[in-house]
């Protein structure tokens, strides 16, 4: 089967796929492009497990033959926090216990993200009609949409803490580093 | 109304952290099956039948075989050197129970749609599916059934080798029935159906195997990575030593993912075949025709009851439609509901009888709480109902029969002993929050308007916290495992801690609540305690996720470490200080001799003399690490009390949620925020089954519901905001007093949400309706009525 060029510039970075015609723009993100935060959870568009922002506005990535989104400027999950900041929705997902098991996720988070670039100030009957398009087995919506309405409110993300040491941990370290084991 | 978020605790244990594990979950750098690439990794596609009953006539591969991107087609024959079939490992005790041949590819004949004739690895994942679509099968159509009660007539079998297609009939009862009915001034009869539903995990299954030498590695998208490796290492004949089985990330389970796939000892083949990586990831389309469905219960349901609504006697007939095949638990699935038939009651007498039948459908087996919504959701609208009938309030119906909070532990007819309950507080608490007086002149004034406004209550009890042993094993309730579970908690030199469980969490925060629990046993930080599970070489035999046992179970096993660890750790801090263990106490994150906290050390420092073991006790031996394998006593019984609010369209039968309140009770909590998400969670688990989702088969067999466009999981625009609380009666079962919360919503909410249903139509002459209760149900029912 006959392969096609395809450039596009993803969480900043140019980057060029070639693909078949019918290969699905998650498959060209995850399996191409190693961009594996952006999952895929059914088979007809139902689920928003796949979720990315492409110019600007979320879609479901799934539903976009990767040759369609050729010269598309595309943010997945991996390129929403920046300089280790992350994104106001990441933070308020995180801060109000928005997700269990993750799935479904990245994809809620980058549809949120995108209602609050068109609807900063969301009333909750807005959150919750944005994210129709979205399905999530776990929380049962509740701190999904009490996270979206927080982050409209403050407006601003946190630091990530992943993979950085805890204050007793640095605390840990360094006593032995001065003074030796057993001290 | 708002739930109090712990400020009160001294400690880790009850304070509403936010997760450990959320970090990389949500920057996309979670870690599920499918993120994993091996090189040279092969891709399987399984050819599945589109009949659901047939012979196979014929299986031509030749055009798949010819690609250059494939790399085998394998069917039942080419699969050698199993040494059986796919295991069932829990049959009801004392009765015969008929288990056809299930194998990982059909032989002979297909039972269901769905079920595998053949499987394809090639190179590239799209081109094998279009190397699937090149095998060619002949069918020879067989007469299919789907209607349980046609499967119980016997008139054409299933499963010829059985003869029959019952599976089984079962009973559980204790107390004198006749007598109970004997002496009831009413009783109230109904037909509970509990409809067929799935898991709906938003991350469909997923395997990828890898054999290495002698050595098999395999990740799966399971809740049992355990058992995967021990019915692998079974079915392939291989040393469990041999075998790693692991779950990563993993998308959600709900009971779906508590199984020992086909695809995963086929894939397991494969790899040892063909020894190259191969990946299977499973479509929702395949998920939906064969990933275990749950529910499927017919129930004939008589409740007695003096008149002033005491119950006298209850008594269920159970038909449960196991689908084509036994999975691991099919067939004891209802039983667990016998176990808690009598809900929060007083009932001189109960019996539950059960008949499991075939059909040309995918097998049912554990959905989140596997059982016991349906065992609760005929007592509560069958009671609610009573209530009407005797005009008697549905409140006060409760209150009537309520188990009080000093009976227990508390006997059962039965001989089931609940831990501990205090039924009326919930419900006490649950009207706090919901005023049903304001409430009635609120519903008769929007009647007025015509807005059709309904209030339904469920209060449950449920048994979780799998298992006893004794109780649930080969000797006792005949499941072919213990039901301990298994911990290591081990300090580093630097005084950081990895703690193992056998447990295998999929997305219940348990890194969280396990290390808030470590920590305050060991004087550190919740952030200082790394929680591994889901990978089998990590640590000893563990008995997985399910059955809401990873807190009362698995975490009593961490609990019993950590203080093995901490005695230790006592030892050595009293020989550094010169003092009595017995005076050395864990106090503000320090290790203190009592009444003098400047003589302490920290954990970091008492590690350092356990690695360093210059100066230790007589006879102690280095290290401060600790294992405890934790069998419980008992179950563990959670419990609530529930009240949906919804207003019906009466023109189109639509329903909407409006309210939802529960006050539910899982003992002391150890992260609020984690038991509320598990509620809100489970909750809407019940109200996608009342109100949207069904697992429908026409009468050919052919599955209506095959994808979400039409299996409808609810979303965000459906659901109300929750209005939850708690009371915190301890469970004496084990030292942490806590119970499972995993499966309580979705055991108490279903009957909530009918019971409103039914109470919203009541005035227009509806009595009964049965799940789902879709538009064109509700307005069938409506017109019925209205005559």
């Amino acid at each position: 089967m006959s392969t096609h060029s395809v450039s596009l510039t993803v969480n900043g970075e140019p980057r060029t796929v070639e693909v078949e015609a019918r290969r699905l723009l998650v498959h060209a993100l995850r399996e191409d492009l190693g961009l594996t935060g952006t999952h895929v959870g059914c088979d007809t568009s139902n689920c928003g497990a796949c979720t990315i922002h492409l110019d600007g506005q979320a879609v479901k990535s799934c539903t976009v033959l990767a040759v369609q989104a050729d010269g598309a400027e595309i943010t997945t999950i991996e390129g929403l926090a920046s300089d280790g900041q992350l994104h106001p929705v990441q933070e308020a997902f995180w801060e109000h216990h928005g997700l269990q098991c993750g799935y479904c996720t990245p994809g809620m988070i980058m549809a949120s993200a995108d209602l609050l670039n068109r609807n900063p100030n969301p009333s909750e009957a807005e959150v919750r009609h944005a994210l129709e398009g979205n399905l999530c087995r776990c929380t049962g919506y509740h701190n999904i949409v009490k996270a979206v309405l927080s982050a409209a409110e403050s407006g601003r993300g946190g630091t990530i803490e992943d993979g950085r040491l805890s204050e007793q941990q640095r605390e840990n370290i360094e006593r032995v580093a001065e003074t030796g084991l057993g001290a | 109304m708002s739930v109090a978020e712990g400020s009160q605790a001294t400690g880790w244990v009850g304070r509403a952290m936010r997760r450990k594990e959320d970090p990389k979950l949500i920057t996309g750098r979670g870690n599920y099956v499918d993120d994993i690439v091996l090189p040279g990794t092969l891709y399987a596609a399984f050819v599945r039948s589109p009949e659901a009953h047939a012979r196979i006539s014929s299986i031509d591969a030749a055009a798949a075989k010819e690609r250059d991107d494939v790399v085998l087609v394998a069917t039942a024959e080419d699969i050698e050197g199993l040494t059986g079939p796919l295991p069932m490992a829990w049959v009801p005790p004392g009765v015969e129970v008929h288990t056809p041949e299930h194998w990982p590819l059909a032989k002979g004949s297909v039972k269901h749609v769905g079920d595998p004739v053949a499987v394809v690895f090639g190179t590239d994942r799209y081109s094998v599916v279009d190397a699937a679509d090149e095998v060619a099968v002949e069918y020879d159509p067989l007469p299919v059934i789907v209607d349980p009660e046609e499967a119980l007539k016997d008139e054409t079998i299933i499963h010829e080798s059985l003869g029959t297609n019952v599976s089984h009939r079962w009973s559980l009862g204790g107390g004198d029935l006749d007598k109970g009915f004997a002496e009831a001034d009413h009783i109230v009869e109904r037909r509970v159906v509990n409809h067929r539903t799935a898991g709906g995990a938003i991350e469909p299954r997923g395997v990828l195997a890898d054999y290495r030498g002698d050595e098999l590695t395999i990740w799966s998208s399971t809740q049992v990575p355990h058992f995967v490796r021990l019915f692998l290492g079974l079915l392939l004949n291989m040393s469990q030593d041999r075998i790693r089985a692991i779950a990563p990330d993993v998308g959600g389970g709900f009971g779906s993912k508590l199984q020992m796939y086909g695809e995963e000892v086929v894939l397991a083949w494969a790899a040892r075949k063909l020894g190259r990586p191969v990946k299977w990831i499973e479509t929702r389309s395949e998920n939906m025709q064969a990933c275990h469905h749950g529910r499927d219960q017919i129930a004939d349901v008589r409740m007695g009851m003096k008149s002033d609504g005491t119950i006298t006697a209850f008594h269920v007939k159970i038909l449960a439609d196991f689908g084509a095949y036994h999975m691991l638990l099919t067939p004891t699935i209802p039983s667990l509901g016998a176990f808690v038939m009598q809900g929060c009651y007083r009932m001189p007498a109960v019996l539950t009888e059960i008949t499991g039948v075939f059909t040309n459908k995918f097998a049912t087996d554990a959905i989140r709480g596997a059982g016991r919504p349906e065992a609760t959701h005929m007592i509560e609208t069958v009671l609610e109902q009573a209530a009407h009938e005797l005009d008697i309030d549905p409140v006060e119906i409760r209150r009537r029969n309520f188990i009080p909070a000093d009976a227990f532990p508390y006997e059962t007819p039965i001989g089931v002993v609940y831990d501990s309950g205090n039924y009326q507080g919930t419900l006490d608490k649950l009207l706090e929050h919901f005023d049903l007086q304001a409430f009635r002149a609120e519903q008769e004034r929007m009647r007025g308007e015509g807005v059709y406004r309904g209030v339904g209550f469920s209060t449950y009890t449920e048994i979780c916290g799998i298992a006893p042993s004794r109780v649930t094993g080969p000797t006792g309730f005949g499941l072919q495992a213990g039901g301990w579970e298994s911990a290591v908690v081990s300090v580093h030199t630097t005084g950081a801690v990895t703690v193992y469980t056998g447990t295998s969490p999929h997305g219940q925060g348990e890194d969280t609540t396990f290390a808030q629990i470590v920590a305050d046993k060991l004087g550190t930080t919740p952030d200082n305690v790394d929680v591994l599970h889901g990978d089998t070489s990590t640590g000893p035999e563990g008995l997985n996720t399910y059955g809401s046992r990873s807190t009362a179970v698995g975490g009593e096993a961490i609990a019993r470490a950590s203080d093995k660890v901490q005695t230790k750790a006592k030892a050595i801090v009293a020989h550094q200080l010169e003092a009595d263990p017995a005076d050395i106490e864990v106090r503000d994150g320090k290790f203190s001799v009592k009444g003098s906290p400047d003589k302490a050390m920290t954990l970091a420092e008492v590690a350092g003399q356990a690695y360093i073991p210059l100066n230790l006790p007589e006879g102690m031996e280095p290290g401060l690490s600790e294992t405890s394998f934790y069998d419980p006593e008992n179950f563990v019984f959670p419990f609530g009390a529930h009240a949906a609010v919804v207003d019906v369209d009466i023109e189109t039968g639509k329903v909407d949620l409006v309210r939802y309140l529960g006050v539910d009770d899982c003992g002391p909590a150890i992260n609020p925020k984690i038991i509320d998400g598990q509620l809100h969670g489970g909750i809407v688990h019940a109200v996608g089954q009342v109100l949207y989702e069904r697992i429908h088969y026409d009468e050919e067999g052919q599955l209506v519901t095959g994808t979400f466009v039409d299996y409808a999981l609810p979303s965000a625009a459906e659901i109300p905001m929750f209005e939850l609380d708690r009371t915190e009666t301890p469970s004496p079962t084990n030292s942490l007093g806590v119970k499972g919360v995993g499966e309580a919503g979705t055991i108490g909410a279903s009957a909530a949400v009918t019971n409103a249903v039914i109470d919203a139509l009541r005035p227009i002459g509806v009595t009964w309706l049965n799940m789902p209760l879709s538009p064109s149900r509700v307005w069938a029912a409506i017109q019925e009525a209205r005559g």
